[in-house]
């Protein structure tokens, strides 16, 4: 069997409604030729966890600008877990203060991406965390 | 796990899982929706197809909340398929966005396909994904094509219903005259009603359903007997022409009581069985091809494929007879 399509939720959690860094994410991730679901503005936590649960997909990117990634990331993580979904990366981008971003990762974020990102490193962290999620099983 | 015994107890996991195996076109799924496939064949099979930018999305978002609405309402599968580009083969499904309005509903499942190189408007898998859908006991099954032109009419083959979407504004008459996906409606909606140019398009399909169906003032004007016996009237399905507006949710319990129609006139003429019945018989037909192509494949010796493409890329034999010396016995 050849390798799997890697399938990736974008999704943008919480209030802000500046998207148009998930959509150049989601871009480059198509262009590298996976399949991205896009969602769309103002996403609440269940909303993010129910679509990834629907679509099965490998690894979920968040986006968020607003500030409110330590109330909404670690809900997120919760409820893939909670629905049995431990295997799912989650990697973050957005405005995030670096005091936050060790937190984040303990929390379980794959990686944290601020602005200047180039997207084939954004590209590369994708592969590398869905291989790795896989790879436990 | 076992995914025939999780998928029909209502493990929407198992169920998300099952979609991607048989997307992948792995044997684990196939085994699976075998074992669940006398379950198959309840769900009623509805198609939306048009072109891009009328609308289909937000159409299947207020549609499926609508037959939501009210008790004893059917459980949801919503199946959208999103063009891969052909360079990359990534693809970005953007379906959901239109969609978040069902979200929370535990009566509703939403999968988003990749059409994966197919180009009929579907993915080659989807109605594998439907099968499972179905399955897994939604009642009603929503199969949204790729944003298709003339040619995508795949969606016709597989579903009950198919609902042609159209919208002001996109073309003269002479599209909306040419063969194909007009033909394939058995619902017309011209999404979008609220925009200048509403009229002129309801207009356009009017006219162009009649050139297409024979109607009763058609066969009464040659007088009776003047062509062959019409088919009686009331086996004959006149597709409807509805205006929506979707974003607003107007025109919605109207398109639900055409579907209601349809379905009605389905059973009623029995063309439900005989549509199924060529449905599957296109299914098994391609499936014992690709059998005989492999087991063909696995009994000839090495390089005997190889020789006969030799011989035609130098011209020496035209593919047609080279195939058909291939098929035949081995020095026959």
């Amino acid at each position: 069997m050849d390798e799997k399509k890697i399938r990736v939720l974008i999704a943008k959690p919480g209030l802000d409604g500046h998207d148009r860094g998930a959509k150049v994410i989601a871009r480059a991730l198509r262009d590298a030729g996976m399949e991205v679901i896009y969602t769309g503005l103002r996403q609440t936590p269940e909303m993010i966890a129910e679509a990834a649960l629907q679509e099965d997909v490998d690894a979920v990117g968040l986006s968020i600008l607003s500030g409110a990634h330590m109330g909404l990331v670690p809900r997120v993580i919760e409820l893939l877990r909670t629905q049995g979904q431990e295997r799912v990366a989650i990697l973050l981008g957005g405005i995030i203060p670096d005091d936050d971003v060790a937190a984040l990762r303990q929390a379980g974020v794959a990686a944290v991406f601020g602005p200047g990102t180039n997207t084939q490193s954004v590209v590369e962290a994708v592969r590398q965390a869905v291989t790795d999620a896989r790879a436990r099983g | 796990m076992d995914l025939a015994e999780r998928v029909p107890a209502g493990d929407r996991l198992a169920l998300a899982r099952l979609l991607t195996l048989l997307e992948n076109d792995q044997t684990e799924g196939h085994d699976a929706l075998a074992a669940l496939y006398a379950r198959t064949g309840q769900a009623q099979i509805i198609g939306i197809t048009g072109a891009s930018g009328t609308g289909k999305s937000t159409l299947v978002n207020k549609l499926a909340l609508g037959l939501r609405q009210g008790e004893g309402s059917p459980t949801v599968g919503i199946v959208a398929v999103d063009p891969s580009s052909p360079y990359t083969g990534g693809a970005i499904l953007g379906d959901r966005i239109r969609m978040r309005d069902l979200a929370g509903d535990p009566g509703v499942f939403i999968r988003s396909m990749a059409s994966r190189g197919a180009l009929g408007g579907l993915a080659h898998t989807t109605f594998s994904v439907v099968e499972a859908l179905d399955a897994a006991g939604f009642e009603l099954i929503l199969i949204e094509t790729v944003g298709a032109g003339q040619t995508e009419v795949d969606i016709a083959r597989t579903a009950h219903t198919t609902i042609v979407v159209d919208a002001p504004g996109l073309g003269d008459d002479v599209q909306a005259i040419k063969a194909g996906i007009l033909e394939i409606a058995d619902v017309l909606v011209v999404n979008k009603a609220d925009l200048p140019g509403a009229d002129q398009a309801m207009q356009l399909l009017r006219a162009s359903l009649q050139l297409a169906h024979p109607t009763r003032a058609e066969w009464s004007h040659h007088g009776p007997g003047a062509l062959a016996p019409a088919p009686a009237v009331e086996c004959l399905w006149i597709p409807p022409i509805l205006a929506t507006v979707a974003t607003q949710g107007q025109g919605i319990e109207a398109l639900i009581g055409a579907l209601e129609q349809h379905r009605a006139h389905l059973l009623k003429t029995g063309e439900l069985a005989s549509r199924q019945r060529e449905r599957v018989r296109a299914e098994l037909d391609g499936l014992l091809r690709d059998q005989l192509a492999a087991r063909w494949r696995a009994a000839q010796p090495d390089g005997r494929f190889e020789a006969a493409l030799e011989r035609v890329l130098r011209r020496e034999i035209a593919p047609r007879r080279a195939a058909v010396e291939l098929a035949s016995p081995e020095g026959a």
